[in-house]
């Protein structure tokens, strides 16, 4: 299912334009494959180019210019969703390749046969973003070989991934951030906020253990040296162990909290 | 620092320390990467997989078994840095590149005869420790990183297109995450009756840390969370090879995911090489 821009003036849809060619031209003359009848319009305004999955939008010198989102632009690689602005006329770039196929199926992957890896470079080398001669939409089966077959036992993959695709560690309790304050030791009364997703405590080479963020939360491993980090004056075991709030870490002889702030 | 051994010569065994794992991940039912590591001669091989049913892991098995075997029953009776007459290449390059071709007609020709195997292929990275250096051979998106100092490099490039698209300014590194076309390779072993492997000998410093990994990590995993991972938990290896499938699985694990760890304890330098001549003088 090829992406597709749909062309629209003051909200009412005038026609959709599948990308179903590598480089589709926009302009008020007629010989453009999106030919828009306005004299805001450049002669030839815009190009669409389209390698496979991806769709780039490049300025032709226009004389109005474009708008992507509300910013200008010359140059851009367009996402899902996004709107053009030429003059009054509004062209909304759809690609939703990731819902429309099980993402088992498009995430395997594919080998693209000798010439198709040539012709692109060759022609992009030129450093501007006309036609790369060959590579094409994957509808044109000679052109990309697909070695992954997705038939029954495909789709018995479970469809999870399409749920978690885009999740990133949460910040473990509903947002909040989570923080370690030291309590002992020349440092004592700094806080240290855990924002990244690793979080070293130590030196390495010498004491280390590590804060890691997860879904789930936040946990805490000992990777090296001799003596295992307590919490709440347990030891470490050798597996990573969650954190509460409030929860005392004492690691070579410094005492801290973790707890959740806000 | 003693970035050169000094004095002591260790054998690549003593030197290096050698981690593997493997994983399904959190979404498919097959596990098509292999992996394999031979610290006796200093070896690791990565293999991703692709094709329909079991095809893909056939296709790295094969890559894996035939690389590992050859090259490390080779390296028995030979030594990798005595130089070929014909082509000057050393012999450690050429037991990686003559491997890989041969695993590629293995594959291919399996391909041929078997129906169900139609069209399988896989990618591979080799990594070849001796004398100080590391000889690296790849074919498509499997990657070496090498962690030195606190900075994190990826050594091999990609053959992919959006590798390709990238090296040509047609996409930012940034913007190459939002591509759709990922997982589009421009090389594979066992596509094509006789394939191009792309291999370069590095310079190997003690305290390096390598990592070998399929697409399974590093489309999952943003390259700063694999530095600070490696970074901190350069001490304690099966640990990090550990952390680093998990943190590709928490964030939805959509592939297999292999990684090999090779931290770089020592020095290495071959017998006969002009380092150990050198020491061996200057015991006399």
């Amino acid at each position: 299912m090829a992406a597709k821009l749909i062309l629209s003036m003051n909200g009412a849809v005038v026609k959709e334009y599948p990308l179903n060619k590598e480089r589709m031209t926009i302009g008020r003359k007629a010989h453009n494959d999106i030919v828009i009848d306005n004299l805001a319009v450049s002669g030839e305004h815009a190009a669409v180019v389209t390698i496979m999955h991806d769709s780039f939008l490049e300025d032709l010198d226009s004389t109005n210019g474009l708008e992507v989102n509300g910013t200008p632009t010359k140059k851009h690689f367009l996402q899902n969703n996004d709107v053009i602005e030429i003059g009054k006329h509004k062209l909304k770039y759809i690609n939703d390749q990731i819902t429309q196929t099980t993402s088992a199926d498009f995430e395997r992957t594919m080998v693209m046969r000798g010439p198709v890896s040539q012709a692109p470079q060759g022609a992009m080398k030129a450093g501007t973003m006309k036609i790369p001669a060959s590579p094409n939409q994957p509808a044109d089966g000679e052109v990309v070989e697909r070695t992954g077959r997705f038939d029954a036992q495909a789709t018995a993959v479970p469809v999870k991934a399409a749920a978690s695709a885009p999740a990133r560690p949460a910040q473990g309790d509903s947002g909040k951030i989570a923080v370690v304050q030291i309590l002992t030791g020349p440092n004592a009364g700094k806080e240290l906020e855990l924002v990244k997703n690793l979080t070293t405590l130590g030196k390495p080479g010498l004491q280390v253990a590590v804060i890691t963020r997860r879904p789930q939360g936040f946990f805490i491993t000992h990777v090296e040296g001799a003596k295992f980090p307590l919490v709440n004056g347990q030891a470490l075991a050798n597996q990573a162990h969650q954190l509460s709030d409030h929860d005392v870490i004492e690691l070579a002889g410094i005492k801290m909290e973790f707890y959740f702030k806000g | 620092m003693c970035r050169r051994p000094a004095g002591v010569i260790m054998k690549v065994q003593d030197a290096l320390e050698m981690i593997c794992q493997t994983h399904p991940g959190a979404v498919r039912s097959h596990n098509e990467d292999s992996v394999a590591c031979e610290p006796a001669c200093g070896l690791v091989v990565l293999a991703d997989g692709m094709g329909g049913y079991n095809a893909g892991e056939v296709a790295s098995g094969i890559a894996v078994s035939v690389v590992a075997t050859e090259v490390s029953h080779s390296l028995q009776n030979d030594s990798p840095i005595r130089r070929d007459e014909e082509t000057g290449d050393e012999y450690g390059v050429l037991l990686l590149r003559d491997n890989i071709q041969r695993a590629n007609a293995a594959i291919y020709y399996a391909a041929q005869s078997q129906p169900q195997y139609a069209g399988m292929g896989t990618t591979i990275v080799a990594g070849l420790f001796y004398d100080n250096r590391l000889a690296v051979a790849h074919v498509g998106d499997s990657r070496l990183y090498r962690l030195r100092g606190e900075s994190l490099e990826t050594v091999t490039r990609d053959h992919s297109l959006l590798q390709e698209q990238i090296e040509s300014g047609l996409i930012s590194v940034e913007d190459a995450r939002l591509s759709k076309n990922k997982n589009l390779v421009t090389r594979a072993v066992g596509i094509d009756a006789k394939v191009a492997t792309e291999i370069h000998v590095h310079d190997v410093q003690v305290g390096d840390l390598y990592l070998f990994c399929s697409d399974g990590l590093n489309d999952m995993v943003e390259d700063e969370d694999i530095q600070s991972t490696l970074y901190a938990m350069q001490g304690n290896l099966p640990l990090a090879a550990e952390q680093l499938i998990q943190m590709a699985n928490d964030n939805g694990g959509r592939d297999n995911v292999s990684v090999i760890l090779v931290k770089v304890k020592g020095g290495f330098s071959a017998p006969g090489g002009w380092l150990s001549r050198m020491l061996d003088w200057f015991r006399k």
